[in-house]
């Protein structure tokens, strides 16, 4: 693992190296993420996200254990728990808003990590495996963050456990006993309150565990860079620490100060007033509209309007929308470039920009009513956003001419040839 | 094999959506969707502004006060605020003293237990009790107000997009019902004609009924207007209690962070130093 050149840790106090004799834990961190773990020296600020994504990992599982502490999971309860954590308990406020605005900077963070690892190219080899974990990753955040929206008890929160469950009962057959036995009833009650709160507590645990695999992987080949051109020698890295530490820190920095903008000036700007409405059964809102990210993934939803033969309607929206995400895992053997980086394939370029613009037109589908003009409109993006994983990367890859690539990552920063 | 598999699925997928997306264009052109009576009619609510809005914007103490005093003359009749204590209210300046009093006075008292019987009873409120409902349940208020429930009004202002501009201008909002307005969308019996709600018909009837229906201890004029944004200023209290302490922290962690955010760039800049060049 890592390269020949990498610092060896060598414990400076007598008690450290007692320490390391017997438990290696204090090297295992230094080459991780220490001075022991060599990075290209010309990562650009993209490459903060990783980092960030894991603070934000820390920053809800502090607050959410301290909600914990004083959320009661009943139906008739939970409503109330939150009102008195925002009302009664000791900086409660505070905890419950940086909670809810922590969910929204983690998939923030993570949605710009990925963006970055899909146009430097972050997912092919050797690096195939950081990128499968890292799908894993987004799939337990997402069934983390559904869970944790459904835990306050207001009307969202029901009706939006009502529609994400009514997922299954799409599945032939099997669908309608799957969601019973799922929710533990037939609509979401208690039992569903109970077991949501129990894996909304577990799942992000699993996350951290994940990461921890996500990492190990990322350490075999150590990290991309954005020319994409593999480690050749010493000269082309740096130690992670101090100075990836240091860019990472004033990274965090910018990261915090938007954070508290957010949840100290405008905490709901993100939420949705009616979970602000105790959940209520008999009275379903005028518009379900999930978080806003899964606004893009609500669209592919919605946008299965037809029956195909057999197939009904419902059932392709379902699959498609979790086909959406699931096509990431084949996204290394989709794109067989041999070439990393964006940077140096001008026609894979031009087209990551129009899948960005296709997803944000997805969310704005997403989160407006589900009428003619935004379901003719969330259609043909979801017809882009298939067309363009399953069809024009591939082609693309076939046929673009790549630009050609620097002979080194130290030629790419200084302009010169190595010198050794 | 992969490539060929996915270049199949993305073909049924895409071509799917697209004749899918046709359909919808077809449905569009032969039945074009119709502007509903509700959309034509129904208003965002007016512009409306209060000392608390803002960055620096702060609650203002008397007028939370003349809010609450519209909400115990005029809206408690009907409303609950059951997730506010009376405690709460020494943040709107009354003292301990005058909490208590306002407790013990409420019209409702606080459903209890007759201690030698154990049959149900009530007490005068005391500090610590939440404000009580004037219904005894939902039954017995829907029973009330023509099968109507009156919504608990602790979060309204929350629960309602731009809710306290939605508040003020409900409560100012009732109107004669329009001309133009179709037969099946005018206010059956019971029902009050007022754009700013969603279906424009509304149960509950003009709450704020004429000039100097309370009568502020701080001497302002009780306008119909003046009632409506003071109460609306005491609703956003009710829903938002620790504004002021949250953003008196957000300036400290901001100010923190600003100088924390600056010295991290300089030390980033200084380990660098020698990297940059060459």
């Amino acid at each position: 693992m890592s390269f020949p050149w990498a610092n060896e840790y060598k414990p400076q106090h007598p008690l450290m190296q007692w320490v390391d004799e017997r438990l290696p834990l204090p090297r295992f961190v230094y080459n991780a993420i220490g001075g022991g773990y060599p990075v290209p020296r010309n990562l650009n600020y993209w490459w903060n996200f990783g980092v960030l994504s894991g603070v934000a990992l820390v920053i809800q599982i502090v607050t959410g254990i301290i909600l914990a502490m004083h959320y009661y999971a009943s139906v008739g309860g939970a409503f109330e728990s939150v009102e008195h954590i925002m009302r009664d308990v000791n900086g409660g406020w505070f905890l419950r808003y940086a909670h809810m605005n922590g969910a929204s900077f983690f998939f923030i963070v993570v949605y710009l990590h990925i963006f970055r690892g899909l146009y430097y190219g972050s997912y092919k080899a050797p690096r195939e495996m950081v990128w499968l974990l890292g799908v894993v990753i987004f799939l337990l955040m997402m069934a983390t963050a559904f869970m944790g929206y459904v835990l306050p008890w207001g009307q969202m929160s029901f009706w939006g456990a009502q529609v994400i469950t009514s997922f299954f009962s799409a599945i032939p057959v099997v669908g309608e006993p799957l969601r019973q036995w799922l929710l533990g009833g037939f609509a979401p009650d208690q039992a569903a309150l109970n077991r949501f709160f129990s894996l909304h507590y577990l799942l992000p645990f699993v996350i951290a565990a994940v990461i921890i695999l996500h990492v190990w992987a990322l350490h075999i080949p150590g990290s991309s860079n954005p020319t994409g051109v593999s480690v050749k020698s010493e000269q082309d890295t740096v130690p992670f620490h101090p100075y990836y530490t240091a860019k990472d820190g004033f990274g965090l920095g910018l990261f915090l100060i938007l954070f508290v903008i957010l949840t100290f000036f405008a905490p709901n700007l993100l939420g949705h007033p009616d979970n602000y409405i105790p959940a209520n059964p008999l009275s379903t809102p005028a518009h379900i509209v999930p978080e806003w990210y899964f606004w893009p993934f609500y669209a592919i939803l919605r946008a299965f309007t037809v029956d195909f033969l057999f197939i009904p309607a419902k059932l392709l929206g379902v699959l498609a929308m979790f086909g959406s995400i699931a096509l990431l895992f084949f996204l290394p053997w989709l794109d067989t470039s041999p070439v990393r980086s964006g940077n140096y394939r001008p026609l894979f370029r031009k087209f990551f920009w129009v899948l960005l613009i296709d997803i944000a037109i997805l969310g704005y589908c997403g989160v407006m009513p589900a009428e003619g003009p935004y379901i003719l409109l969330g259609q043909i993006a979801s017809a882009y956003y298939f067309a363009h994983f399953l069809i024009i990367l591939p082609i693309v890859s076939r046929i673009e001419k790549p630009l050609a690539l620097p002979n080194s990552i130290t030629e790419a920063v200084t302009g010169k040839a190595a010198a050794a | 094999m992969v490539r060929l598999i996915a270049f199949l699925i993305g073909l049924f997928m895409s071509g799917w959506l697209l004749v899918s997306a046709g359909i919808t264009t077809y449905g569009m052109i032969t039945d074009p969707a119709k502007e509903t009576v509700e959309a034509k009619f129904h208003k965002h609510p007016k512009h409306v502004s209060f000392k608390h809005d803002g960055l620096f914007g702060k609650y203002d103490k008397q007028q939370l006060q003349r809010g609450f005093k519209v909400f115990t003359e005029v809206c408690s009749a009907c409303h609950s605020a059951k997730l506010v204590s009376f405690r709460d209210l020494s943040a709107l300046g009354y003292s301990e003293d005058e909490v208590k009093a306002i407790a013990k006075g409420w019209k409702t008292e606080v459903p209890s237990i007759n201690p030698d019987t154990g049959e149900a009873a009530t007490r005068p409120g005391i500090a610590a009790d939440k404000i009580p409902s004037p219904y005894a349940n939902d039954t017995a208020a829907r029973a009330a107000n023509n099968n109507a429930l009156p919504p608990d009004l602790s979060l309204i202002t929350k629960a309602r997009h731009n809710g306290p501009a939605y508040v003020y201008s409900l409560l100012t909002g009732y109107q004669p019902v329009p001309a133009n307005l179709p037969k099946e969308n005018r206010p059956g019996t019971g029902l009050h004609y007022n754009p700013y709600f969603a279906n424009l018909n509304l149960a509950m009837a003009e709450p704020l009924t004429a000039d100097g229906q309370v009568t502020y201890d701080d001497g302002t004029k009780a306008t119909k207007d003046q009632m409506a944004k003071d109460v609306a200023a005491f609703l956003t209290w009710t829903a938002e209690p620790k504004m002021n302490a949250r953003k008196a922290a957000g300036w400290v962690s901001l100010i923190f962070l600003l100088i924390f955010t600056g010295l991290t760039y300089l030390s980033y800049r200084t380990i660098w130093a020698d990297k940059k060049k060459h």
